[in-house]
């Protein structure tokens, strides 16, 4: 991580900073515990717990591996599924792309051939990071990485998770192991409770807002905060997800018993003596008193309305009912961004987000694909209609989310209000299969990434929470769920 | 990987902030399995948008080295994006500053990343926009050399020099401590910060 360190003096300055008897960060603390050997000027061969495959960014990986003639390092400590280049049709066992179904296949046969635990189509596959959290394989104190820059997400239980790229795969495969420098810290409080309506999509649009696309670079951000503590695990993986929109390399939040709780009886959660001892060890994953971090930041959460991005990056993000700000405004290095983004958007400055017409609607992905993202926008939709100009995709970030969902009968609610409930994946969240907005409409989404044509080419995204697109649906233009709840 | 010592190459200006990785290299391409073939989708959507973006125009054809604002390669993990540069031939990036994960992926094959002060690449930016403008990329001296003979000093990671210098592969690296890999999870604890065996 942080590999921009530069020059090799300030590598060893930190490598001798951290003695026991300091007081440490939670990122410290599993930095420490995970630096095999490090050599002076060099980076830290630094051990991966836990690495989760899928089929866009690992085939490069494998051949690798291959042409190396090397061996998977260790299989119980990876995890694969399907999630991004897959239909979402009921239909999605057939694959009509061609590369696609090769990538898909080709990861099939990877983990088959290196015996790595793999979830397949009807046998507990969905995207990366919501398969992790919820069989209990993603745990506090743990080093996680995936070739996706969304893996952060996992830091919701004080685990140290960052995206990687193929080749970096690649060498956890072989080795078990990255080569990574320390990476700096940043320390995010927020404070004050959250209104009506307002989610934790909402908190975390409102951080990148204030700090830019680049705000956290090189840094791992620790959450803390009464907001914090009182969030669920879902919406702390919300929070966590977002952590790489605005630059960071990993985002986390020290465990607690909401953590505890959501582990307890996982599948893969220790059991008996073994889950106290665990527990034990979890419990010492918080930064202690005094704690250096390099940089640290205040929001405060109390007058915060709903969020919806107007721009082309989520840091382009305004409160629902306050004006875009006047290009002017903006620090100079922002405003070019700035004018072209409101031209591809077809907004203005000084106008609100609140009222604009959508076409397409969108709920999922790792950011806001998860049960209780689901039952928000179901309790919304309940006996409404989704209005008759608009394309409603809910879709589920697991089969184990839309088994729930059909527990609660959700599916039902949404077929309802005319919505689409469609199989699990990432879908509509970067348009890799056929769920795309077409050329010209705009789209709000519950997603991550509003860039140029992320969903579909020419199409137009606005990020907002699960409840602020089921409440626009309705409406056919972007509204609060202020009114619905 | 592929060597890199000294470079002198047209330059090609992007004179945007927060290239995102999705714009470098759009997702709809990335579901080949091959290292290949990247190239010639790079920055497809700005493109086809517009006629007089540089990547089409003929006067920066076999430029190698590209400049573009700050935090350049923000987004997602891709390392197509690095691929789908170096398939185009771009062999340098100067940009006053770089995403995390897109800067890790540029040193695994070999794509060199300069980072300049701002004013520095604005120039170069204004420079390149207004005629041919070539310049030397030095890694082993560290330094950017301009037409004029000025020269740009940069810095950069000591070891990751070592590594472009003499086109060496990380994962060479890891395996030469394979055995203190072995040491170190012989020590692990099992009983957490582990997967708990299969499904």
């Amino acid at each position: 991580m942080a590999g921009q360190a530069q020059g090799g003096s300030q590598i060893k300055a930190d490598s001798k900073k951290s003695s026991v008897k300091e007081a440490r960060s939670i990122v410290e603390k599993i930095w420490d515990s995970h630096v095999v050997t490090q050599l002076d000027g060099h980076p830290a061969i630094f051990a991966i717990d836990l690495m989760l495959i899928h089929e866009v960014t690992s085939a490069q990986a494998f051949q690798t591996l291959d042409a190396k003639g090397l061996k998977v390092f260790d299989p119980k400590r990876l995890l694969g599924t399907i999630d991004h280049s897959i239909p979402t049709r009921k239909n999605r066992w057939e694959i009509y792309d061609e590369s696609a179904k090769a990538q898909v296949e080709a990861l099939r046969k990877n983990c088959k051939n290196h015996g790595i635990p793999f979830l397949d189509f009807d046998k507990g596959q969905g995207i990366v990071h919501v398969v992790g959290p919820e069989l209990g394989i993603t745990q506090p104190g743990m080093t996680i990485v995936c070739g996706d820059s969304h893996t952060s997400t996992h830091g919701a239980f004080g685990a140290l998770a960052f995206g990687i790229g193929t080749s970096e795969v690649g060498h956890v495969l072989a080795t078990g192991c990255l080569l990574q420098q320390k990476p700096k810290s940043m320390r995010v409080e927020f404070k004050g409770k959250a209104g009506k309506g307002v989610y934790a999509k909402d908190i975390i649009l409102r951080l990148i807002a204030e700090i830019g696309v680049g705000g956290a670079t090189g840094h791992v951000i620790e959450y803390v905060g009464d907001a914090i503590r009182a969030m669920t695990m879902e919406e702390r993986m919300t929070v966590c997800n977002m952590s790489i929109e605005c630059g960071a390399r990993a985002g986390l939040i020290a465990p607690d018993q909401v953590t505890f709780d959501y582990l307890n009886g996982k599948q893969h959660a220790p059991k008996g003596k073994a889950w106290d001892e665990a527990v034990a060890h979890w419990k010492t994953f918080v930064s202690d008193e005094g704690a250096h971090f390099d940089r640290q930041i205040e929001i405060d959460l109390s007058a915060l309305k709903p969020m919806v991005t107007w721009g082309t990056n989520p840091g382009q993000g305004v409160q629902i009912n306050q004006p875009i700000p006047a290009v002017k405004s903006l620090p100079d290095q922002e405003q070019g961004v700035a004018i072209r983004a409101l031209e591809y958007t077809g907004l203005s400055e000084g106008s609100t987000m609140e009222g604009t017409p959508i076409d397409w609607a969108f709920v999922g992905s790792c950011t806001n694909g998860r049960i209780e993202d689901l039952r928000v926008a179901a309790s919304i939709l309940k006996g409404k209609k989704v209005k008759d100009t608009v394309t409603f995709y809910v879709v589920p970030g697991s089969e184990a989310v839309m088994e729930q969902a059909q527990k609660e009968g959700l599916p039902e609610i949404f077929e309802a209000a005319g919505a689409q409930f469609r199989m699990p994946g990432c879908s509509m969240c970067l348009a890799m299969n056929d769920d795309k907005v077409p050329e010209g409409k705009r789209c709000i989404s519950s997603s991550n990434r509003n860039f140029v044509g992320r969903q579909g080419p020419g199409s137009i995204t606005h990020l907002a929470s699960p409840a602020t697109v089921a409440a626009s649906a309705i409406e056919g233009r972007i509204a609060s769920a202020e009114s619905y709840l | 990987m592929e060597k890199f010592e000294k470079l002198k190459s047209k330059v090609i200006p992007l004179p945007m902030t927060d290239v995102d990785t999705d714009l470098i290299i759009p997702a709809q391409f990335l579901t080949s399995i091959s290292r290949e073939g990247y190239g010639q989708n790079l920055f497809r959507r700005l493109r086809d948008n517009d006629p007089n973006f540089p990547f089409n125009l003929e006067r920066f054809k076999n430029a190698a080295i590209l400049v573009a604002g700050e935090n350049f390669g923000c987004g997602s993990s891709r390392e197509h994006a690095v691929w789908a540069l170096a398939g185009a031939g771009i062999k340098v990036v100067i940009a006053p500053s770089f995403a995390d994960i897109f800067f890790s992926n540029s040193a695994k094959n070999g794509l060199v990343l300069v980072t300049l002060p701002a004013a520095q690449v604005e120039r170069m930016l204004v420079e390149a926009q207004a005629g041919e403008f070539e310049v030397t990329v030095d890694l082993e001296s560290q330094s950017v050399t301009l037409p004029s003979g000025e020269t740009f000093k940069f810095e950069f990671d000591q070891f990751r020099k070592h590594c472009i210098l003499n086109g060496l592969d990380d994962i060479d690296y890891i395996l030469s401590f394979k055995e203190k890999v072995a040491e170190f999870r012989a020590g692990q604890p099992t009983a957490v910060n582990c997967v708990q065996g299969e499904k």
